[in-house]
């Protein structure tokens, strides 16, 4: 069995100017020690999907379908129940490292709050523990770091003491949204250097939410790439880089730099919709090279192309 | 790896509490409003020792005396010492500014709390409440309470801690309604921390500085109020001395002895003005924003 199974997923935002439609019956399985890469534009729903399954969004999203992890569905389950998840057995790392930390309380008190609260240790206790997590995501002088408040840190260094956090209970899952693109190209090489390392040394199993396919083709074993709240593509990461199927994922292929390439980088033109209605045409029409009546009139089905590759497109292929 | 240290070993939070202190010294108006401000308060505590005579000593041979080396700011209509007086009367003015202060804090800062963290139909119902009541000016709403109360010290520095509970409310809930969408808040949220215990960790203390300033500023306000009840006959009674009371006393000799105004009136401006100073200071060094 998998270790997180999400099946119908769907999620609506009913706002005064009418519903949103931000992610549309979205199923995904996550394995153990698993890394998993969840790109897409910015707006197509991929950080609503993995705030939905903590119940993490705003009151004003209405969040349908099933997310089972070790057999309590997530989005059912009463809030005490959810509130021992989360943190403990699912973490999560945000995008934004400046602003995540409590200015009022030093790192070593605020990573130690989750250890008491989790793990019931004690205040000497969680201090040791809080040195050795500093430790292990690489932070130099911990034990003097442990006093420091947020604001004396960096943001390579304050994102470094969020993952230290989100690791405080040993979690079977941790869910990182973007944690590298508030960042330096030199510290996001270093964070994800890190995640690699807490994969290899812990077993965590990783969500790693960007719209970056460089960062993905580093480090992720499976790739998912979203379109407007639905799933375009899902296959192995090399599968999907040798041979990608869909013409938006070909098209963010296409968006990736290069070191020697002289071609110019391409663009997919146009922008992701937002969905006030659920779509009746394949929401990428406008955008793809390859619409034509068809996709303008149907929504294309998830189909398997080959063992694991799963693609929502009428006319799939190489380019 | 070595750690290259260059700062002087000192904890975090003493380096801080040094950082905070140097930016206050810095504002020569703040440490100005600090000093007197702290005069005031140690002449009501140390009243006994400072003042030359009791308050309700009369010297019938000098009335409405001119200051002289046996009474420094001369004697009143009943011959008593008016620095005296001053000293004990700043009891009443010190702790109806005070105590107001901290009473409204206890009840308003709670309230506003939950309005602005909870929203909902309570913060609707908090929030206009507040509205009403802030449409009365604080001294009226303070005479009114005071009157209905009955007059005393005690129902002054209550009916002005009720006085200043709307605009407080106000402030507090302002504030958790800006911090409850912070992200730290939501990161809290996403390791599992329940809602007091984000109240409690994440929401008051970062509101705290604000308090701090506010109840500063509000000071001079509830002296100036307490003053003003006294004088109206809605606060300290006579013979008790208060600012407000010599004031009162001190109109029927205004063209004889004018100095009997002057110098409670000096007193009521030069207390209130060193809290607002001290509070000017204080939000000049707490508030990153003004942070030059």
């Amino acid at each position: 069995m998998s270790l997180l199974q999400v099946d119908e997923l769907s999620v609506r935002f009913e706002t005064d100017d009418g519903n949103v439609h931000a992610v549309d019956r979205l199923s995904f399985a996550l394995e153990e020690r698993e890394v998993l890469g969840v790109v897409g534009e910015s707006g197509c729903g991929k950080s609503v999907t993995f705030m939905s399954l903590l119940r993490l969004l705003p009151e004003t999203a209405v969040v349908s379908g099933r997310a089972t992890f070790g057999g309590v569905d997530l989005l059912a389950a009463p809030t005490p129940r959810l509130r021992r998840i989360r943190g403990k057995e699912i973490a999560f790392v945000f995008q934004e490292p400046m602003t995540s930390l409590n200015p009022a309380f030093t790192v070593g008190n605020q990573i130690g709050e989750v250890l008491r609260r989790h793990l019931g240790l004690g205040r000497r206790e969680a201090r040791g523990r809080a040195r050795e997590l500093l430790d292990l995501v690489r932070i130099p002088a911990p034990a003097r770091r442990l006093d420091e408040y947020p604001h004396q840190l960096s943001g390579g260094m304050r994102q470094r003491v969020m993952i230290a956090m989100a690791l405080a209970c040993d979690p079977k899952v941790l869910i990182a949204d973007e944690p590298t693109t508030a960042l330096d190209v030199t510290i996001q090489a270093g964070i994800l250097d890190l995640m690699r390392d807490i994969r290899e040394r812990l077993g965590t199993a990783i969500v790693l939410i960007t719209h970056n396919l460089g960062v993905v083709a580093d480090i992720a074993d499976r790739v998912i790439v979203m379109y407007a709240g639905r799933k375009a593509e899902e296959a192995p990461v090399h599968e999907l880089f040798a041979r990608p199927q869909h013409p938006y994922t070909i098209g963010l292929l296409g968006a990736v730099p290069r070191p020697g390439a002289s071609r110019r980088l391409q663009e997919i033109p146009g922008r992701v919709p937002s969905l006030a209605e659920l779509p009746s045409a394949c929401a990428f029409a406008p955008r793809c090279p390859r619409a034509d009546e068809l996709t303008r009139t149907n929504v294309p089905e998830l189909r398997e192309v080959a063992p694991g590759h799963l693609v929502a497109c009428f006319h799939p292929g190489p380019s | 790896m070595s750690y290259v240290d260059v700062a002087p070993a000192l904890s975090p939070r003493a380096r801080r509490r040094r950082i905070l202190r140097r930016r206050f010294l810095r504002r020569p108006l703040a440490v100005v409003g600090l000093v007197v401000a702290l005069v005031f308060v140690l002449g009501a505590i140390l009243a006994p020792v400072v003042a030359p005579y009791s308050a309700s000593a009369t010297d019938f041979s000098s009335v409405l005396g001119p200051p002289s080396s046996n009474h420094l700011l001369g004697t009143d209509e009943l011959g008593r010492d008016v620095f005296s007086r001053i000293v004990w009367g700043s009891r009443a003015s010190i702790e109806a500014g005070v105590l107001s202060v901290l009473l409204a804090m206890v009840v308003a800062v709670p309230i506003g709390l939950a309005a602005g963290y909870f929203r909902g139909w309570i913060d609707t119902v908090i929030a206009r409440l507040t509205d009403v009541l802030l449409a009365f000016p604080f001294l009226i709403l303070a005479v009114g309470l005071a009157a209905i109360l009955g007059p005393s010290l005690s129902n002054a520095t209550l009916a002005l801690g009720i006085g200043a509970v709307p605009a407080l409310i106000r402030i507090a809930r302002g504030e958790a309604l800006a911090l409850r969408e912070e992200d730290y808040v939501r990161a809290a949220v996403a390791n599992g921390a329940g809602e007091l215990r984000i109240i409690a960790r994440h929401v008051l203390p970062n509101m705290l500085s604000t308090l701090i300033v506010q109840g500063t500023v509000l000071i001079p306000t509830a002296i100036i109020g307490e003053a003003v009840l006294s004088y109206l006959g809605l606060g300290v009674q006579p013979p008790t001395p208060s600012w407000g009371v010599m004031l009162s006393d001190a109109q029927s000799y205004l063209t004889q002895a004018p100095r009997l105004a002057v110098y409670p009136g000096l007193a009521i401006f030069l207390c209130s003005l060193s809290f607002n100073l001290l509070g000017d200071g204080l939000r000049d060094i707490l508030d990153p924003r003004t942070t030059r």
